[in-house]
């Protein structure tokens, strides 16, 4: 089965024909059987998960494993071989438009454009995803990410916190009820870092929204991530609680048993924990 | 189609020019350029033919009128390439905008930035060097919309190879309008060309209107069907450029040449 976005194309629904009521209020993005491949090399092989509303779940795995693959999956930016992905109960592929309305994302290799300032990146995204109060809503995130002083800054000249910052802010702009964070605090220093997480876990617990979070630093997972799951060579290994998983699994910390399956990919996955 | 994502495209792109004197320039330096140097030869050419034939109408409103044209192809792709230079793919499309709506950004884009142009133009070719375009009436009208409709639809699918191509691909864009130039007869008329010139020059717009504006211009009759076809094949280009981006676009999607689009990755 070839899934495509459809509604990329201009295709709009109507409210009443997405069945956003048969799903799960309390599950934000569902990922159930998501393939892909590119002629004989298998990218992302049928895996099935997950992200509750105020939820922090980790993609952890070996660079090559598929995270960035299935982030852009569920992004909209690349189509399925097969399977489904709904966000916040709408079908992606069918209502791209909509479903796309209720998430967002920062990744470390999608900066904003570096030639507008701060402030005009945030309006300019805010137009595309159709804020209404658009002034007061940049003024907010302007004041909640400590911008005020960059804010007429072009983004190409900020240090890459300052750009971390600015990025989390564009991917709040929107409210979103799923929010995609590939390796967030990559470029980060230690303390910047430790914000940023502080800032995205607040995101969770205090707003309304579940987050997918990608990231090499299983110190960080373990302090943000309500839940990991831990994918290689395409395929979900093993899901559970990142503070139980170690002991669960023989392994003295969540950084020893990431070398473990990273080195050694289970022929089979392991049994699922969550 | 939704105001608000289309607006956001457009103050986008009026960002970049307010701030920023390279790109303000080039919609109406160029231009200018050629209507002074057109100008110039027009004059010594008339000077030349001791007043038996006026240059100005014909070379100088030719030049006008190819101008605007290939501003107007240029207004989308360059707008497109904004994207492109700043590698926004990722961001953009990751958002609830559609094709439709990005196209129609780009397309406003170029309105806003080719009318500066016609407007720097017409003040120059006029108060400069006695053209009086508006002699043409409101010919000039439909000569207009054809050329618009072409230069669309060309913008649109040099974007399109762009996006298919990969960013290096861009040195295709520019030319574009000067290899099309020889066929369609801007300075003189289609039967000049050898056959097979001819039966491409049929194929595209312009053809027909520079072909109309020489007829106006001896003071003869236009024939509305002839220029109705120049119109009918420029709403065709644009109606098959759209769907082009789009058969591109999907590629770009399915293939994930989208979310990996930069120069090193696409050759």
């Amino acid at each position: 089965m070839r899934v495509l976005p459809d509604s990329l194309f201009g295709h709009q629904s109507s409210p009443g024909d997405e069945s956003a009521a048969e799903s799960d209020p309390d599950v934000v993005l569902s990922v159930t059987e998501l393939r892909k491949s590119y002629a004989e090399i298998v990218a992302v092989d049928r895996i099935s998960f997950d992200v509750g509303r105020r939820e922090v779940v980790g993609l952890l795995g070996p660079n090559g494993a598929g995270k960035t693959t299935t982030i852009n999956m569920i992004l909209g930016v690349l189509s399925p071989s097969a399977g489904r992905i709904r966000i916040a109960g709408i079908d992606l592929a069918r209502h791209r438009a909509r479903a796309l309305a209720r998430a967002n994302f920062a990744a470390v290799y999608a900066a904003l454009p570096g030639n507008l300032t701060v402030r005009q990146n945030l309006r300019f995204f805010g137009l595309v995803y159709g804020i209404p109060r658009l002034t007061q809503r940049v003024g907010t995130l302007i004041e909640q990410f400590d911008l005020e002083q960059l804010k007429n800054t072009k983004c190409g000249v900020l240090s890459s916190g300052e750009q971390t910052r600015v990025a989390l802010a564009k991917a709040i702009l929107n409210e979103p009820q799923l929010l995609l964070l590939d390796e967030p605090t990559a470029s980060l220093d230690p303390s910047a870092a430790q914000t940023v997480r502080a800032r995205i876990r607040r995101l969770a617990t205090e707003g309304d929204c579940g987050i997918l979070w990608t990231s090499h630093n299983m110190y960080e997972v373990e302090e943000v991530c309500d839940r990991v799951l831990f994918l290689s060579r395409g395929k979900i290994l093993l899901e559970g609680d990142p503070r139980r998983l170690p002991s669960e699994h023989g392994a003295a910390t969540l950084e020893e048993l990431f070398i473990r399956l990273a080195r050694e990919p289970l022929a089979e996955p392991l049994e699922r924990a969550g | 189609m939704r105001a608000r994502p289309v607006a956001g495209i457009l103050l986008r792109q009026f960002y970049l020019i307010r701030g920023s004197p390279v790109r303000a320039l080039p919609m109406f330096a160029w231009v200018a350029i050629d209507i002074v140097v057109w100008g110039f030869i027009t004059r010594y050419l008339n000077s030349m033919s001791a007043g038996r034939f006026n240059y100005v109408p014909s070379l100088l409103g030719a030049v006008l009128l190819w101008d605007f044209f290939t501003r107007i192809m240029q207004g989308v792709s360059t707008a497109f390439l904004e994207d492109v230079w700043s590698r926004n793919f990722l961001n953009l499309f990751a958002t609830p905008l559609t094709t439709p709506e990005y196209i129609t950004g780009l397309v406003i884009t170029s309105i806003g930035t080719s009318v500066v142009g016609l407007v720097v133009m017409l003040v120059l070719a006029t108060a400069v060097f006695g053209l009086s375009f508006f002699s043409l009436g409101l010919m000039l009208i439909p000569f207009l919309l054809v050329l618009f409709s072409f230069g669309i639809a060309l913008g649109i699918l040099a974007s399109a190879l762009v996006l298919r191509l990969g960013p290096a691909s861009e040195w295709l864009v520019w030319p574009m309008p000067a290899l099309l130039s020889p066929f369609v007869g801007v300075f003189y008329p289609l039967a000049t060309l050898p056959r097979w010139m001819q039966d491409v020059g049929r194929l595209l717009p312009p053809s027909y209107v520079f072909q109309g504006m020489r007829t106006l211009l001896a003071g003869h009759a236009l024939s509305g069907g002839s220029l109705a076809i120049g119109a009918a094949l420029a709403m065709l280009d644009v109606v098959f450029a759209g769907y082009f981006f789009s058969r591109v676009f999907r590629y770009a999607v399915r293939t994930g040449l989208l979310a990996r689009y930069s120069a090193e990755s696409v050759s």
